[in-house]
């Protein structure tokens, strides 16, 4: 993973900061409420979620174990279908073939779908070193990339911005990037929805290449999918004479059935909506009717590493929802920065110190990000235990150990002193600034089930060793949460 | 070695300790949801396409094919466009009434050509009920994928029952993957601002779905 916010401070320092600025959290507590809410209600309308989400979680556990045949057979499906594909073993790879695909088409300038995959890479940054702009058409990412700041929320990356704020950088931004946002104008969303609009036509329709991710590629038919709302990757989908997606290995599934899964649970765990505004699936190139050249761009840039570790794995099944992270109460204090990675929340804190290794204070830092309540287990619609890959992870992190780094078995060692317990206890101070909640924080709630029979690995030895194991308590820590000082403080 | 290779070799090191007879794919995912969600009539199922797509603010017609020129007519002049995009395969009696100019889908149209176009008219492929959700796959009534992003105003018409589906597992069955697909729930909308859904960003503003039977 490209060191995409070189510096950081590692999580509990870059937390206190966001913590001690009222206006991020009350950004963050309102959107992330109001999502809450709206996706419990989603979910509720269908009776088989249950079965949905294991369905969806065998469809990805099966694909992931045997992800060699499906990747070959993906690459045969989507060559026959008249694409190209190209494997990147690591983010500058993968950056110097996009860099090169654009160059050939003799262009400078190139239009982007939101994509995860391209933000890790440092895409953007890569291009504009190479004389080629990227503009960011997905209307987060747009206010991101005008103000010079980075993403904070998987599916909204201004997340922590409100619409006062985006106003302004629309007014003071938008004319030295292309026209102008229009005189006096307001804060209502509908308005800078519009003024995205204008801003962004004139670059649609002169587009001619165009750089997406994909939430899904069909392994059997060799189909790329991607899901969104506002229209702007169906514009970079369909406008430009190239299309060059640049997608994460793991995006895979076996067969185009599987699609009925993901196309309920996704929708519904993300926006909350029944079915999201626009979903493009293309399968290679159609004559006469939208690129002429499709270029698939597979990435692996840590994922094989993860992919070793049978306890971590499972973090691959992700579909990049933003479920995790809309329930999350450190999240929701901390906000999206303070993870120090494009993938932020409970599943940043897992994947992010898979993908980059725990070299970093602030990767090894990463682990420690949760209270463990479980919160991000029972919304996720692939039922990624997070708890127990945190819990393995922080074991990594203080006892070392086997892993594989770039593809090659390493031996980590012990991160020094007990600095990792340190970074525990002071995450869960700036987080729970009640000194009971960092109480309950530390019994390990009662939904992370599964860690209970086992002494406690890592900093949980460590605690253990000065202190008694407190029982479980009766109720868990998310219910204690919601009724107590939960809904209280962001005011 | 190249990165093809390189990836391929650390997939199988780390997946070394998959069985080699692993249940195989066809009994490794349970398929006990549901491919449709409660049981409904016809009628039924066409209400609850018409209320879904209603939440998400597109507008329903109900007509029959005896009035659909006339309405197709009303709504191009409500919107105020005197040009109407068409795809070569449309049938020619819906518009048969609009005085609004024919203009081909053509593949040498530049974007900016089909920019000043004020609406367009299309059929579909499917219509699924559960979602509020019509897509099209490029066949000659639908045309280029582009055709129904580019103007502002988008009339689809669905034939009733026959397009009209229940479920998503439903409407995969139907579509071809080997075509270019495009689903469509509602106008263009945004939740990026707040979390809170917005219309009208991209893709046009305005949606109107004609159910004809
Ligand atoms: S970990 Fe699960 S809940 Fe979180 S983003 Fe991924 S799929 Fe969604």
């Amino acid at each position: 993973m490209s060191g995409t916010f070189v510096g950081m401070p590692a999580f509990p320092e870059a937390a206190r900061d966001a913590v001690g600025n009222p206006t991020l959290r009350g950004n963050l507590r309102h959107a992330t409420h109001t999502i809450r809410a709206k996706r419990d209600r989603a979910v509720a309308e269908l009776a088989d979620w249950a079965q949905l989400r294991e369905a969806g979680r065998r469809i990805k556990d099966h694909t992931l174990r045997h992800l060699d045949r499906y990747l070959e057979q993906l690459e045969a499906s989507v060559t026959a279908a008249g694409g190209t594909v190209h494997w990147a073993a690591d983010a500058e790879e993968a950056n110097r073939i996009v860099t090169r695909l654009v160059k050939e088409t003799g262009e400078s300038e190139v239009v982007k779908v939101k994509s995860m995959a391209t933000q890790e890479i440092g895409l953007n940054e890569a291009l504009e070193a190479a004389g080629v702009r990227a503009y960011e058409t997905d209307l987060a990412e747009l206010i991101v990339q005008l103000g010079h700041d980075r993403p904070s929320h998987i599916l909204v990356p201004a997340i922590h911005r409100n619409r006062g704020e985006i106003r302004d950088i629309f007014t003071r931004e938008m004319g030295s990037w292309g026209r102008p946002a229009p005189e006096g104008l307001t804060d209502r969303p509908a308005d800078l929805a519009e003024a995205a609009r204008v801003h962004l036509r004139e670059k649609f329709l002169r587009a001619k290449v165009g750089v997406s991710g994909a939430n899904f590629m069909v392994a059997e038919t060799g189909t790329l999918v991607v899901v969104e709302s506002e229209g702007n990757g169906r514009m970079c989908l369909t406008l430009p004479e190239t299309l060059i997606s640049v997608v994460g290995i793991e995006k895979i599934v076996p067969t185009w059935r599987d699609l009925e899964v993901f196309l309920q649970t996704l929708p519904r765990s993300s926006t909350a909506e029944r079915m999201n505004p626009y979903t493009s699936t293309w399968t290679g190139t159609t004559d006469e009717d939208g690129p002429r050249a499709f270029h698939l761009v597979l990435l692996d840039n840590g994922r094989t590493d993860t992919l070793a570790d049978q306890v971590g794995r499972q973090a691959l099944r992700c579909i990049r929802c933003s479920a995790c992270l809309n329930v999350c109460p450190v999240y929701e204090r901390a906000g999206g920065h303070a993870y120090g990675s494009v993938y932020p929340g409970p599943i940043g804190a897992i994947l992010t110190p898979q993908l980059r290794g725990t070299a970093s204070e602030i990767d090894a830092s990463l682990p420690y990000a949760s209270s463990l309540c479980g919160a991000c287990y029972e919304a996720c619609p692939v039922a990624i235990d997070i708890p127990e890959v945190l819990v393995h992870l922080r074991e990594r992190v203080v006892q070392g150990g086997p892993a594989v780094r770039r593809g090659n078995k390493v031996v980590l060692r012990p991160a020094k002193g007990h600095a990792a317990e340190r970074a525990a206890m002071r995450a869960a101070g700036w987080a729970f600034a009640h000194p009971g909640a960092l109480r309950t924080g530390q019994r390990l709630a009662s939904r992370s089930r599964r860690l209970h029979p086992r002494t406690l690995p890592g900093p949980g030895r460590a605690w253990t060793g000065s202190r008694d194991l407190p029982a479980v308590p009766a109720e868990p820590f998310r219910d204690w949460w919601q009724r107590t000082r939960g809904g209280k403080d962001a005011k | 070695m190249n990165s093809r290779e390189r990836i391929l070799g650390r997939v199988r090191r780390a997946l070394a300790d998959v069985p080699a007879d692993e249940t195989p794919y066809e009994r490794a995912v349970p398929r006990d949801y549901l491919r449709e969600h409660g049981e409904r009539t016809t009628e039924e199922t066409v209400e609850l396409l018409a209320e879904n797509l209603t939440d998400y603010r597109a507008v329903v017609h109900r007509t029959n094919r005896e009035e659909l020129p006339v309405l197709i007519m009303r709504l191009l002049d409500a919107h105020g466009s005197r040009e109407v995009l068409v795809p070569e395969g449309l049938p020619p009696e819906w518009l048969s009434a609009t005085r609004a100019l024919r203009v081909e889908d053509r593949a040498t149209d530049t974007p900016d050509r089909l920019d000043r176009v004020g609406s367009v008219v299309t059929g579909c492929a499917v219509a699924v009920a559960e979602t509020g959700t019509i897509v099209l796959d490029g066949s000659p009534d639908q045309g280029r994928r582009r055709i129904s992003l580019i103007p502002d105003h988008h009339i689809c018409v669905v034939r009733v029952p026959e397009q009209i589906v229940g479920s998503v597992p439903q409407a995969l069955e139907r579509l071809d993957p080997s075509r270019p697909l495009t689903w469509i729930s509602g106008p263009s909308a945004t939740s990026d601002i707040e979390l809170d859904r917005v219309e009208g960003v991209h893709g046009p503003r305005a949606l109107e779905v004609i159910l004809v039977g």
